[in-house]
């Protein structure tokens, strides 16, 4: 890193793990700094009279008091260009093959390892010409950077308005000059972007599209709009991470940005090993077509891992500024809260609730704010989703992460360790959980997959209320006790959970479930409720009702390829057994 | 070297020096005593006025007069093929009375972490001869499952068990035992060292021995000098390594008193707000790489305070770990040997190492349809509490003795005997088949007629039929 100023190298006072004190260092909040003879990469956190506290995201041991600091008088960015899509970044943007490269299997320090590739080139096709004006934020061409994903090429955002002096058509590295302004400002494929300060966008727009998961219990029952913000807590072992995979494999966004922050090792090479097989079901194409990674597992430094969720968002918002639908899966966030809380400690602050700083909230608030369906710089319209996964301690949802986050956000799936242990996934409890876009999202349902959609919706969740109050009695004095027609009802509930809610993350059909194929199979459950009642009211015995032949077909026809004819056939034959021809 | 007689402060295990020439973070200390006796320390905080040296042997005996030798050098472990059969201390030195370790390789104990983009994904099954491991919460090569124990319950049998029975199925491969005791009794120690050298298996095995009365700071050293040697002998020498490490909770306990000795902000219930990461740092270092052939899977066991899962130390270590064999007092209050409760056990990396071409093709269902049924038992145990047994229907009652069973038959087994993974899956099918055939949901027809007891009784004395008539 080259040195312009005088100042802007100082000398190292004090080492206590990840936090480096500096002496005789120039430095502003946020600067990014060079720490020692390797170079570890370090950001300044707090300025205390003449010494600068650096936190340092790589292992300090070895590093001594007298050791150079270098200050780069930039704050932490991410390099934002083509060469993003199907990538795999630590916390800080470093590519980690590239990382593999310089340090074998195991990550060295003081790798420096920009986040683009310097020597790929890129087909630029420009959209603008010479002599016409542009806007900060403006389009100015393409890069069709995957099979999937045009990229599209930005004015960025803190340049000033001017008109194109010059554009070039051709081949580039994301560091040749593409177009030249008046005003002499060269633009590349490429700009950075500090990730600690959102993008900015024109308006914010009303949540109103969903974004679809094709997992049915979310999808029908506690649906995230586009744009909006979802969290998933759960203690360990209760499906948080299969949850996340699976958001970040079937949802409707043309963006995926998944955030690994302090997670297993495992689970990520799980990521890396399966999302190039599989088949994105709307283009056809892999997965890793439209996936960026951030993966800053649980031994990586702690300070790199409470920079990950900037690095990814920033991404995010940026293909969200060139009109794409962005998803962002951060797993998990209270392992970033946890990273807060540990420097916080190292910087000997006043700790708040549980030893986490007083400044949790705001920084869980201010996360969650940057999600948002948006009109953009170039007028159109993107959206950044964001689901964040929460570890709660011992899962007692009472503690600071969890209640800091649920207060911000509009959707809370609750994940349930005895559902897990009765093997019921995934395991989202339907009682506790909610989503406040139910209303907003009510006319999309209605125009775009069924007038009756709401309706049914309303009544498979009353039916699963119901079934909560009857088996406290059930629980007391046995389900014999019941009216007849409250027998009944409880085994509609059992086909709305276990036909319905129970869908298999592993299975190659059920894993992925269409809208329509949700509608189709409420309808269905909704028809056979009828059907029961009716045969009731004929004089069928409870008995003879609920072992009524097909209805063991009927929770099978899910998994079929094609899934309509053997529904249809199951559910012709239960009719016939039930109420004859 | 730079020598110091500067101590300005003793608290705890930790040791203050000042003016001192620029030492390094985590440099290596040596503390020469006035009576000549010396101890080693690390350096924990370092500035240009003041040292903080955590002194791995206790403090005890040492004066502001005492030398501090500041090594230049960070805690390494020398490391050697011929560590295998050897018994060395928490930190590293051979206590059997045998030679010094001549290195081959000198290794800093604290391993890099391993490039997500370079493992590769656990998948191999590895064969522990329990069936409520191996068929219900199945261990994989380069997995980390933790035993979460009580005080008084038999997990060092288990672990025994497990380290004399692990073998991948239909391979011959070379296979070794890292053993690191933190903190455990003398008698626990010596069961395991007599049962090591009675079965012959100390020769394939490295063991790391730190008593509940040696110094508790050393423990914080034993788990990374046997992870050192276990991944030096993965990839230096292409040996599959299972890591034991007992018991974390006395690991966990030490952290804590040196964040208590250095008036750090404490987390909940004392132990530092860095323990999630500490803790990953010793657990992550399990794994496969692509392209080598060694692989470490580690088995930590860890006593819950008062059999309290969300205590701050098996809740850190769940969340890391890829999930957990869970002991139950009850169980083993009733007998039953080893007292696994299956419920809120759980082996996250299952799913890829079990099924056709690893385990048999019916496995995936079975255990679905396995779990089922026995959480449903136990469920309607709570409401024979309530009711009685004469309330529950016919139907309910099956699953009651399908609970009942299951503990007593399939859970329960002797500490020597291996069953294999037929075994297993059979001896749960014969369990199943005392339900009626249309409750088994979760798995598919065809299976059903592959395996339940009916239709293979069925399919036996059609083939020997066969033969007869041949």
């Amino acid at each position: 890193m080259e040195v312009k100023e005088a100042g802007l190298v100082g000398e190292i006072y004090r080492i206590s793990g990840p936090l480096v004190v500096a002496e005789g260092l120039k430095a502003r909040m946020y600067d990014l700094c060079k720490v020692g003879e390797e170079g570890l990469m370090g950001e300044v956190v707090g300025l205390v009279g003449e010494k600068v506290l650096i936190q340092v995201y790589e292992d300090t041991e070895g590093v001594k008091p007298g050791d150079k600091v270098e200050n780069t008088g930039m704050p932490l960015s991410v390099e934002l260009g083509p060469g993003l899509i199907r990538n795999i970044y630590d916390g800080v943007q470093r590519p980690l093959p590239v990382l593999k490269d310089v340090s074998g299997d195991f990550i060295g320090r003081g790798i420096e390892a920009p986040g683009l590739d310097r020597k790929a080139k890129w087909e630029f096709k420009p959209l603008v010409k010479k002599g016409d004006k542009v806007k900060p934020g403006e389009i100015i061409g393409t890069v069709q950077e995957t099979d999937v994903v045009e990229q599209k090429i930005l004015v960025p955002p803190n340049v000033k308005e001017s008109v194109i002096a010059e554009i070039y058509e051709g081949s580039f590295t994301v560091e040749d000059t593409i177009a030249v302004l008046d005003d002499g400002t060269e633009l590349k494929l490429y700009h950075k972007w500090p990730v600690r300060i959102p993008r900015p966008y024109v308006e914010k727009l009303p949540p109103v599209v969903p974004l679809t998961t094709g997992q049915r219990i979310l999808d029908t029952f506690f649906p995230v709009a586009k744009g909006g913000t979802a969290a998933i807590p759960g203690p360990f072992g209760s499906g948080k991470t299969v949850t996340q995979h699976q958001l970040a494999k079937w949802s409707d966004a043309q963006i995926v940005v998944y955030i690994g922050c302090g997670e297993r090792g495992n689970e990520m090479t799980e990521v890396l090993e399966e999302f190039p097989e599989l088949e994105d079901p709307r283009t056809g194409k892999p997965l890793m077509e439209r996936t960026v990674l951030v993966a800053n597992t649980s031994n990586m430094p702690v300070a790199a891992r409470e920079a990950s969720v900037y690095t990814g968002i920033t991404i995010a918002e940026y293909f969200r500024d060139m009109g794409y639908d962005v998803a962002i899966q951060a797993d998990s966030t209270s392992r970033w809260a946890e990273a807060m809380r540990e420097i916080s400690g190292r910087l000997e602050e006043m700790p708040g609730e549980e030893g986490y700083p007083a400044y949790l909230a705001s920084r869980l608030a201010e996360f969650y704010e940057r999600a948002g369906r948006v009109k953009t710089l170039s007028g159109n319209v993107g959206s950044v989703t964001v689901v964040g996964a929460v570890s709660p301690p011992g899962g007692d949802f009472s503690e600071p992460v969890t209640q800091n986050t649920l207060r911000i956000v509009k959707v809370f799936w609750a994940l349930d360790a005895k559902l897990a242990a009765r093997r019921h996934f995934p395991a989202i409890n339907w009682l506790q959980s909610y989503s406040l876009y139910v209303d907003t999202l009510k006319d999309w349902f209605a125009e775009n997959v069924s007038e009756e959609w709401n309706e049914l919706r309303r009544w498979a969740m009353e039916v699963l209320q119901e079934e909560a109050s009857l088996q406290e009695i059930v629980q007391l004095v046995g389900s014999d006790a019941l009216p007849e027609s409250q027998r009944l009802l409880l085994e509609v509930a059992r086909i709305i959970r276990e036909v319905y809610l129970v869908q298999y993350a592993y299975h190659p059909v059920d894993t992925y479930c269409s809208v329509e194929k949700q509608y189709d199979m409420l309808k269905a459950i909704k028809q056979i409720n009828d059907w029961f009642f009716k045969a009731l009211e004929a004089g069928k015995t409870i008995e003879e009702i609920t072992g009524i032949e097909g209805l063991e077909e009927f929770a099978r026809s899910k998994l079929e390829e094609d899934y309509k004819t053997a529904m249809n056939a199951a559910l012709e034959k239960i009719r016939k057994n039930l109420l004859g021809e | 070297m730079k020598e110091y007689k500067t101590i300005t402060q003793v608290a705890g295990p930790l040791v203050f020096v000042e003016k001192t020439e620029p030492v390094s973070y985590g440099e290596l200390v040596t503390l020469t005593l006035p009576d000549g006796s010396t101890r080693r320390g690390q350096v924990l905080d370092t500035s240009k006025d003041t040292v903080v040296v955590q002194v791995f042997e206790g403090t005890r005996g040492i004066d502001t007069t005492s030398t501090v030798r500041f090594t230049g050098d960070i805690v390494k472990l020398n490391c050697s093929k011929d560590m295998l059969g050897r018994i060395l201390s928490g930190s590293g030195e051979p206590i059997d009375g045998g030679p010094k370790i001549v290195p081959e390789e000198r290794r800093p104990i604290v391993g890099a972490a391993i490039n997500p983009y370079a493992r590769q994904y656990p998948r191999e099954f590895i064969q522990t001869g329990i069936s409520a491991i191996d068929g219900m919460n199945t261990l994989v090569r380069g997995q980390k499952l933790p035993i979460f124990s009580g005080s008084g319950l038999p997990h060092n049998d288990i672990a025994l068990q497990v380290a004399r029975q692990a073998k991948v199925l239909g391979e011959a491969e070379e296979f070794a035992v890292i053993f690191a005791a933190m903190g455990i009794t003398y008698e626990e120690a010596y069961q395991f060292m007599n049962e090591f050298e009675r079965t012959g298996a100390l020769e394939r095995a490295v063991v790391f021995l730190n008593l509940a009365n040696d110094p508790a700071i050393e423990r914080l050293l034993t788990p990374r000098m046997a992870l050192t040697a276990a991944e030096f002998l993965a990839y230096e020498y292409d040996l599959h390594i299972l890591v034991i490490l007992t018991d974390m909770t006395n690991y966990c306990e030490a952290l804590r008193e040196i964040s208590a000795a250095r008036e750090e902000v404490p987390g909940r219930r004392g132990y530092p707000g860095y323990m999630y990461t500490d803790l990953a740092t010793i657990y992550e270092r399990a794994g496969r790489i692509r392209g080598r052939k060694g692989t470490i899977t580690q088995m930590p066991i860890l006593t819950m305070p008062g059999d309290d899962i969300t205590h701050p130390i098996p809740d850190l270590t769940g969340y890391i770990t890829e999930g957990q064999i869970v002991l139950s007092r009850e169980l083993h209050a009733k007998g039953i040997y080893p007292p696994i409760n299956v419920l809120p056990s759980l082996s996250r990396l299952m799913k890829e190492g079990i099924g056709e071409g690893y385990t048999r093709d019916d496995h995936p269902q079975w255990n679905d349809q396995m779990y089922a049924a026995y959480a449903e038992g136990v469920d309607l145990r709570g409401l024979v509490a309530i009711v009685g047994e004469e309330a529950l229907s016919e139907r309910d009652r099956l699953f009651l003795k399908f609970a009942d069973e299951f503990e007593r038959r399939f859970v329960q087994q002797g500490r020597y005997e291996d069953r294999d993974i037929e075994q297993t899956l059979d001896l749960g099918w014969e369990l199943l088949s005392m339900l009626p055939e249309r409750e088994l949901t979760k798995i598919e027809r065809k299976l059903i007629e592959k395996y339940h007891p009916k239709y293979r009784k069925g399919q036996a004395k059609a083939e020997e039929a066969a033969e007869e008539a041949s």
